[in-house]
């Protein structure tokens, strides 16, 4: 996605968003939605709310459509406060969970419901109608009734309505939650094609991570009125900073211990940045934080500008090598890093990515089933555990193998089913060794 | 300032021609009947300024109450109507549960049509109702006719204008709001409640007192207290259909005011009417918010 | 599958019997030609005739329509108003009062309202006429209004009002071009209730009118007191028909309607 053009407008200073949360509470009775939240949206992006019901993304949705004023804080869009604007006044639209088409309107009354609103010739109008009856495909419906027409046609229905207005912010509330699988993702594709034709900012709120994960440019995953981490969806898949969005975001192992330095490795307190990155052969370096820009941070302008905030550790999608040494053969350690013992009858963990400041520190190692191997013989890996099949999942495209190392943790292996049944040489009760990368997870310290 | 306006239009409308008319009641109910026109003092005169409505409050009291208790015409009629609203209750819902039940127990196709054909009734008027009961009860009344041909009786029966009559028209009048709220409780129970019923070794009875009973217990409660309620102070049926032995306090009401005209007493049959029905009332509340209660989830 | 006995069967013949036999006697002798209600002495329909001569009933349906047609157009409106405050408007002060005026008038026994009613009117020196039945009318007939329309309000999707708002609607005109027209059924209905409890009040009526204004419930009242009457009978016959025309064809309009949005529907989903 971001490869081609690489829309980072967070990371260019030279931007201004076009949504600021500034310190935003939102409280309902004793119940807080929102907790003291700040956060910038820039233009052009495709902004997904992700988090389970209950966690303040809708309330953060409604409090830009103008639906709910912030308890504390200020909501600012194109720099101008929001917080006195009423719905009815405010250059959003909202495309609603249920759509919320009117139902004693036909569909091009219905797209046309907004712009009737202005001042806008009859001309115009229809023109404009017209022009949104295309986009979404619709033109054919353009008389029925909503109760006349099926649930995706509806859907856009109600993006065309909320769209008619041109509005600078688009907010979509579970758009797709009403739709069926196989129709959902063939919408979604849509969806963003239809964001990058109109260059609209899209705020969109969901429950489903895939979803999230597909469409968005940034992922902001919430949980009990804070935003836990606000990353690209492979960094937040990737590179999670906490175990709750490592969980919530698809699959995975946890593992808790507490870190050691790595003694093997190449020297420690490399005063030169980029050091590390170099070291690493076959992939591409990760932006790493440079020493004396953090030390100025702290010692002079935390008071000022409040107190500096840890790049995220991004890791690189894997690489050509990568990919196909897990399949068979597993290169060699990287030097640096901590090891993890969590486990008396089991080796260390030999993390390499791990941060060597946090040495000593009780920490929980995530990694992603998919990125373990499983083999019956012991495979030449940085990071090789010993355990017996216990179950195993097929789900066509791939296995999940469940697997009880020695001492009693649960692990779940995930593996492609590239050859036909090719796996299937394990099976239950069979002993395992579970392999990965010393880049393969991440230690989280929450 | 649309809002405002909003709530303020149907907001002061019931306050001046419902709560307001309420107080007067009580007001009048704590006030002496008087030859006057309006028959009762004392008047509140606010010309008269403190003084004058200190004295009005010091003029107050509960003689009509106390009125009430020393005169057994007042309590005889209150529990009569009780009495009366109690057993034409239970004999409603003695007719009403197996007709809701066999609605409900009617194919689906059906139902709406027989839904329709317990609501009819209701849309007619409530006076023509009664009164084709006088033609059916009277003395050379259809009844007795049949009653006199099939061979039955050999003299006419005394139905009008007795408490029998009465309770015809309360249970005739009011099944329909008896009929509906069961029906609706057991329109709603899965079937196979029963099957499992059964299964687990229940007799089609036992089943019947053991599950759809219980389950239809929000809908009897309604339907008793939607009948019971509009009983106690009927007025139409006793007048209608009872006789003079026939004590409603309704009725009573009803006569205390334009016969007698003693409003303070007819305001204080009124007060305590309404503190009878309190009870009541309150009991309809609950049933009503522990039913939304079992919807919600 | 139901199971449905010779038992439910049964309980329902004698139940609609015992609803409907009544009412079907009463018509049958409406068409009698003697005076004797009870004695069947061939058909006739002159108690029809008569009771088109007669100038007071005429009179007194006259006024009880007249009274309807504005105590249920008025209580549409305020009942209307007020269940909108008691679904939307969830904290201003006195909220529980409102509530409570608007539940209490449901269970209140008549005599009482009537009486209450009567009292003010003399209190504030107002001649009882049509004007004073119409206020009460009013008063009672809009809290079941409102009771009507509130359900409704209950189960509509908020999402549509706030989608209005979002669109550009001021809140009066989200009212007017989307919730008005989406609950329209609930108070068109309400205003039918109002106005047959209207046609049907003997109660409040008698208290609340004066000698200048008398409905055709207190006529029917005051004639049926004497006993049972042919030309009651026929004035019944009209009034039960004309309810029944009018509750089946609201029936089968509104069964129609459901009818075709089904189809619709399942038109829709074929694609």
């Amino acid at each position: 996605m971001a490869q081609e053009t690489l829309f980072e407008p967070w990371n260019d200073p030279n931007e201004s968003p076009l949504i600021q949360f500034k310190n935003v509470t939102k409280k309902f009775g004793d119940f807080t939605a929102i907790d003291d939240l700040t956060q910038d949206i820039y233009a052009k992006e495709f902004f997904a709310l992700l988090g389970p019901s209950g966690c303040g993304k809708t309330t953060m949705m409604r409090m830009l459509g103008g639906f709910e004023t912030p308890t504390s804080g200020t909501i600012q869009i194109a720099g101008q406060d929001m917080n006195n604007v009423p719905p009815n006044k405010r250059a959003v639209n909202m495309m609603f969970q249920s759509y919320a088409l009117f139902p004693h309107l036909s569909i091009y009354e219905n797209i046309a419901f907004g712009l009737r609103r202005t001042d806008m010739a009859k001309g115009a109008i229809d023109a404009r109608v017209n022009e949104m009856l295309k986009l979404t495909r619709l033109e054919k419906f353009a008389q029925r009734k909503p109760h006349q027409i099926s649930g995706g046609q509806r859907q856009r229905v109600a993006l065309a309505r909320s769209l008619a207005k041109a509005p600078k912010l688009l907010l979509l509330d579970e758009p797709l939650g009403a739709l069926d699988k196989k129709l959902r993702q063939d919408t979604q594709f849509e969806l963003m094609d239809i964001q990058e034709k109109t260059g609209t900012t899209f705020v969109i709120v969901t429950h489903d991570q895939e979803e999230a994960m597909t469409v968005a440019s940034r992922v902001a995953v919430m949980d009990e009125g804070r935003i836990i981490q606000v990353a690209t969806p492979d960094v937040i898949y990737e590179a999670p900073n906490t175990t709750y969005v490592a969980d919530f975001i698809g699959d995975v192992n946890l593992i808790k211990g507490t870190v050691e330095l790595r003694v093997s490795s190449a020297p420690v307190n490399d005063p030169e940045p980029g050091a590390v990155a170099e070291n690493i052969v076959d992939e591409t370096p990760s932006p790493q934080p440079n020493k004396l820009g953090e030390w100025i941070h702290d010692k002079l302008l935390s008071p000022i500008i409040g107190e500096r905030i840890e790049p995220i550790k991004r890791l690189p999608p894997p690489s050509t090598a990568e990919l196909a040494a897990s399949q068979e053969k597993m290169q060699t350690a990287q030097d640096g890093g901590l090891l993890l013992n969590w486990s008396d009858k089991n080796p260390t963990i030999i993390v390499s990515n791990g941060d060597e400041t946090k040495d000593g520190a009780t920490l929980t190692f995530a990694i992603r089933p998919e990125k373990l191997n499983i083999s019956k013989t012991k495979p030449d890996a940085p990071n090789a555990l010993q355990g017996k099949v216990i179950d195993i999942a097929y789900l066509g495209n791939v296995s999940t193998y469940y697997v009880e190392l020695i001492g009693g943790q649960m692990i779940k292996a995930q593996m492609a089913n590239a050859r036909r049944l090719a796996r299937r040489d394990i099976t239950w009760e069979d002993d395992v060794w579970v392999s990965f990368t010393d880049t393969a997870g991440v230690l989280l310290e929450r | 300032m649309r809002r405002f306006s909003l709530i303020a239009v149907p907001y002061i409308w019931l306050l001046a021609l419902f709560l307001i008319p309420f107080l007067i009641v009580l007001k009048i109910s704590l006030s002496d009947a008087a030859l006057a026109i309006p028959p009762y003092a004392p008047q509140l005169d606010f010309a008269g300024g403190w003084g004058a409505v200190k004295a009005f409050f010091a003029d107050l009291d509960f003689e009509n109450f106390e009125f009430l208790t020393t005169d057994d015409l007042y309590w005889k009629a209150y529990l009569s109507s009780l009495k009366i609203a109690l057993i034409s209750t239970g004999f409603t819902l003695l007719i009403g549960y197996p007709i809701a039940y066999s609605m409900a127990r009617a194919a689906p196709e059906w139902r709406p049509t027989l839904l329709m054909l317990v609501i009819l009734p209701f849309w007619t008027s409530f006076l023509i109702r009664v009164y084709a009961w006088m033609g059916i009860l009277s003395n050379e009344g259809l009844l007795n006719q049949f009653l006199l041909w099939s061979g039955l009786i050999s003299e006419p029966l005394t139905i009008l204008n007795t408490n029998t009559a009465v309770y015809i028209g309360i249970v005739y009048t009011y099944l329909p709001f008896m009929i509906l709220p069961i029906y609706s409780a057991l329109e709603k129970m899965d079937d196979s409640l029963l099957e499992a019923a059964e299964d687990l070794g229940c007799s089609r009875t036992s089943a019947f007192w053991l599950v759809t009973v219980p389950l239809s217990k929000t809908g009897i409660i309604a339907g008793c207290l939607l009948v019971f309620i509009p009983t106690l102070g009927e007025f139409v049926i006793p007048s209608l259909l009872g006789g003079s032995q026939t004590l409603m306090i309704g009725k009573v009401l009803w006569e205390e005011f334009f016969n007698n005209r003693d409003w303070p007493v007819a305001s204080a049959v009124a007060i305590i009417l309404l503190l009878i029905l309190i009870i009541p009332i309150i009991l309809f509340q609950r049933n009503e918010q522990k039913q939304r209660e079992a919807e919600g989830q | 599958m139901k199971r449905f006995s010779w038992f439910n069967a049964t309980a329902l013949t004698l139940g609609f019997a015992f609803l409907y036999l009544p009412m079907v006697i009463l018509m049958i002798y409406s068409f009698n030609e003697s005076k004797l209600v009870t004695v069947w002495a061939g058909f006739s329909t002159k108690w029809y005739g008569e009771l088109i001569q007669n100038e007071a009933f005429l009179n007194a349906a006259w006024v009880t329509i007249k009274v309807a047609v504005f105590s249920s157009t008025i209580a549409t409106i305020l009942g209307t108003m007020a269940a909108y405050v008691l679904v939307r408007a969830n904290r201003f002060k006195g909220r529980t009062l409102f509530s409570g005026m608007i539940y209490a008038p449901l269970v209140m026994p008549e005599v009482i309202t009537g009486l209450s009613l009567l009292l003010l009117f003399i209190g504030i020196g107002l001649d009882r006429g049509v004007l004073t039945i119409v206020l009460a009318h009013t008063t009672f007939a809009m809290c079941y209004v409102s009771v009507v329309v509130s359900s409704r309000l209950v189960s509509f999707d908020r999402s549509l009002e706030e989608a209005a708002l979002d669109l550009g609607c001021s809140p009066w005109q989200a009212f007017r071009l989307v919730t008005l027209p989406i609950i329209a059924p609930a108070v068109i209905s309400g205003w039918l209730l109002a106005f047959t409890l209207s046609l049907d009040d003997l109660v409040i009526a008698s208290f609340t009118a004066g000698p200048s204004a008398t409905t055709l419930p207190i006529k029917i009242f005051s004639a049926v007191r004497l006993g049972v009457s042919p030309e009651i009978n026929a004035l019944s016959t009209i009034m039960i028909a004309i309810v029944t025309i009018g509750v089946i064809g609201a029936s089968l309009i509104s069964k129609q309607a459901s009818l075709k949005q089904q189809r619709d529907e399942q038109a829709a989903a074929r694609g």
